[in-house]
C-alpha cells in the first residue's frame, strides 16, 4: 500500500519505488478510492482545468456584499501592463492571479477550494503563471498540484489547514507550503527538494493569526493570498539554489500544530480579536447587517 | 484522506463552510421534502446567524433548497430564481439552544400542504450533519442514500424496515434509532450503500403504525 502519513513516508515512498511524489500521492488516492490511476489524475486535470476557468472568469467590475473587496486584480493587471512593476513578468502575474482569484471568491464566483476558499488563491497563482511565463506542458503542472494535494493532506493529518483550528498559518501558510513544493518540483526539484521547499515555505508563515474583519474571507485573506504566493516562490528559489531548512519539514508541520493549538481563541476565525476589533472593522460591520443577501 | 478535499472542491465562493456547506443543507432538506415547496422558514443560528449575510449564507440556502449543487453558478441570483417559482422564503433567527456555531433550521410547507423540520449543521470544509428532522435528534452528512422512517415506539417495526431493505437488496451503511419518549414518537435513520427502490419506501409508508418517510435520494 502507498500509505503515508509524514512528508518523510512520501519521500521514502518515492526513493524505495523510484518514483516522484506526485506519484506516490497519485497511487494512494487510486488504492484508498478503488479507482484508476487515469482516472485520479483525469479528476485533478479538472480541478486545475477550473482553476484555469476562474481565473480567466475574473469580472473587474464585482463588489463584495461588503464593498470591502473586488477590482483590485484589474489594478494589478494595469499596473503589469505599466511595465512599472519591479517584481517582473512572473511574480507581477503571480501577484495579480492571487487578488482576482480571491476577490473572485468574495464575490460568489466559482473557485476551486485550495485547500480552503479563503486560500484559494495561491496556489493557481503560482501554477497557472508558471504555465504560461515559461510554456511549460499542462500535465507538468497538474503532477505539482497531486504533489500540493498530498503534502496537504499530510499538513491536514498531522496539523490543521482550518483556520478555526489554527489561524491563518493553517490556510494560506499551507497554501503557500503546497504550491512551494509543486514549484519546485516544476523546475526541477527531486522529492527532497519538494519537501524542502515546502519547510522554507511554512516556517515563514508561522504563526499568522485569522483576524478577518466582520468575519469575512476579504480583509485581510485577500491580500495575503499574493504575500502567500510569492512566500512560495522565494521559498522554492532557495531550494534550487541549495538552501537546505535546518527544520525538516515533518517537524514544522508539527510546531505549526502547537503554535495553532497555543494561539488564542480570538485570533482564530472569531472576529472577536486582531484586525477584526479596530475602529474600521466595526465600521463595517453596521454596513453589512443592511445588506439584502 | 481524499486529496480531492485538500484540492476541492469546485464551489461557488466566498466560505466552505458559510456557503458551500449552506448549500449543502439546503439542497438535502429539500430532497428530504420530496415535493415542490411553497413555503420556506429559514432560522439561523450562531455565526450563520451573525456573518451569514457577507457569505451569502441565505442565498446558499435558497439555493440549495431550489436544487442546486456548491458549485452552481446561479447561487448569487437564487432569491430572484425562488420568486419566479413562486416559493415563499421568509428569515429569521432561531431559536434553538447550545446547537452547533453553524446551524439552519429550515421549515418547509410543500405544495400539497405536507411539512417538514429540518435543522442542519455545516460542520467546516463543504462537510455538514443533519441533526433534526421534525424535532428528533439525528446524525447524517447526507453522502448515502437515507431513508428517514417516524414510526410509533412498538416492537418491530425496525424489522419492517430492515426486512424490507433485505428483500430489495439493499444494503445498510449505518443505522440509528431515536425516540422521543418510551411508546412515543421515534426515528430511525438508515444510511445505506445503494438506491431505496420507490415502491420499497410506498409499502413502508403504508405500514402499520409508521408515522412518515422521508428518503434523500443521490440521483
Amino acid at each position: 500500500m502507498a500509505e503515508y502519513h509524514s512528508i518523510s513516508d512520501l519521500v521514502k515512498l518515492s526513493a524505495d519505488n523510484n518514483q516522484e511524489i506526485w506519484q506516490v500521492v497519485l497511487t494512494g488516492q487510486a488504492q484508498d478510492k478503488l479507482m484508476s490511476e487515469r482516472d485520479v489524475f483525469a479528476q485533478m486535470k479538472q480541478m486545475y482545468q477550473a482553476m484555469k476557468s476562474a481565473d480567466e472568469l475574473y469580472d473587474q467590475q464585482l463588489k463584495s456584499p461588503s464593498g470591502m473587496a473586488g477590482g483590485d486584480g484589474y489594478k494589478m493587471h494595469q499596473y503589469n501592463e505599466s511595465g512599472n512593476n519591479i517584481c517582473g513578468n512572473f511574480i507581477g502575474m503571480v501577484m495579480e492571479k492571487a487578488l482576482k482569484m480571491g476577490e473572485s471568491n468574495a464575490c460568489m464566483k466559482r473557485i476551486v477550494a485550495a485547500p480552503t476558499a479563503g486560500s484559494c488563491g495561491v496556489i493557481p497563482a503560482v501554477l497557472l503563471s508558471y504555465e504560461k511565463c515559461f510554456n511549460v506542458p499542462e500535465d507538468e503542472c497538474v503532477k505539482a498540484l497531486l504533489i500540493a494535494a498530498g503534502i496537504g493532506a499530510v499538513i491536514a493529518e498531522n496539523a490543521s489547514i482550518a483556520g478555526a483550528a489554527g489561524g491563518c498559518q493553517a490556510e494560506i501558510g499551507s497554501a503557500s507550503a503546497m504550491a512551494a513544493a509543486g514549484l519546485a518540483y516544476m523546475q526541477g526539484a527531486d522529492s527532497e527538494g519538494c519537501a524542502n521547499a515546502l519547510a522554507l515555505a511554512l516556517k515563514s508563515m508561522l504563526g499568522l493569526t485569522c483576524d478577518p474583519v466582520c468575519g469575512l474571507v476579504e480583509v485581510p485573506c485577500i491580500k495575503r493570498n499574493v504575500s502567500g504566493a510569492v512566500n512560495a516562490i522565494t521559498a522554492a528559489q532557495m531550494t534550487m539554489a541549495g538552501i537546505r531548512s535546518v527544520i525538516p519539514a515533518d517537524e514544522v508541520i508539527d510546531s505549526m500544530r502547537r503554535i495553532g493549538n497555543d494561539m488564542p481563541v480570538c485570533l482564530k476565525e472569531t472576529g472577536d480579536g486582531g484586525l477584526a476589533i479596530t475602529p474600521t472593522a466595526r465600521g463595517y460591520k453596521e454596513k453589512i447587517n443592511n445588506i439584502d443577501n | 484522506m481524499d486529496i480531492f478535499d485538500i484540492i476541492g472542491p469546485v464551489m461557488v465562493g466566498p466560505s466552505s463552510s458559510h456557503t458551500a456547506g449552506a448549500v449543502r443543507i439546503g439542497y438535502i432538506a429539500g430532497k428530504l421534502m420530496g415535493e415542490p415547496i411553497a413555503r420556506a422558514e429559514i432560522l439561523l443560528y450562531g455565526s450563520f446567524l451573525a456573518t451569514g449575510k457577507g457569505h451569502g449564507t441565505r442565498k446558499a440556502l435558497v439555493a440549495g433548497l431550489l436544487g442546486m449543487k456548491p458549485d452552481d453558478m446561479r447561487i448569487p441570483d437564487s432569491f430572484e430564481i425562488a420568486r419566479e417559482h413562486g416559493i415563499e422564503v421568509t428569515f429569521g433567527e432561531s431559536t434553538l439552544r447550545d446547537a452547533h456555531p453553524n446551524t439552519a433550521q429550515i421549515l418547509l410547507t410543500s405544495v400539497t400542504g405536507k411539512k417538514l423540520e429540518v435543522v442542519g449543521e455545516s460542520l467546516g470544509g463543504s462537510r455538514i450533519n443533519i441533526a433534526q428532522i421534525d424535532g428528533i435528534a439525528t446524525n447524517f452528512s447526507g453522502d448515502y442514500p437515507t431513508l428517514v422512517v417516524h414510526n410509533m415506539d412498538q416492537p418491530g417495526h425496525v424489522a419492517e424496515v430492515t426486512s424490507m431493505l433485505a428483500h430489495k437488496s439493499v444494503n445498510i451503511a449505518t443505522m440509528q434509532l431515536y425516540r422521543a419518549s418510551r411508546g412515543g414518537n421515534s426515528v430511525m435513520v438508515l444510511e445505506c450503500d445503494q438506491e431505496v427502490p420507490e415502491d420499497g419506501i410506498n409499502w413502508l409508508r403504508h405500514a402499520e403504525g409508521v408515522v412518515k418517510v422521508t428518503y434523500l435520494g443521490m440521483e
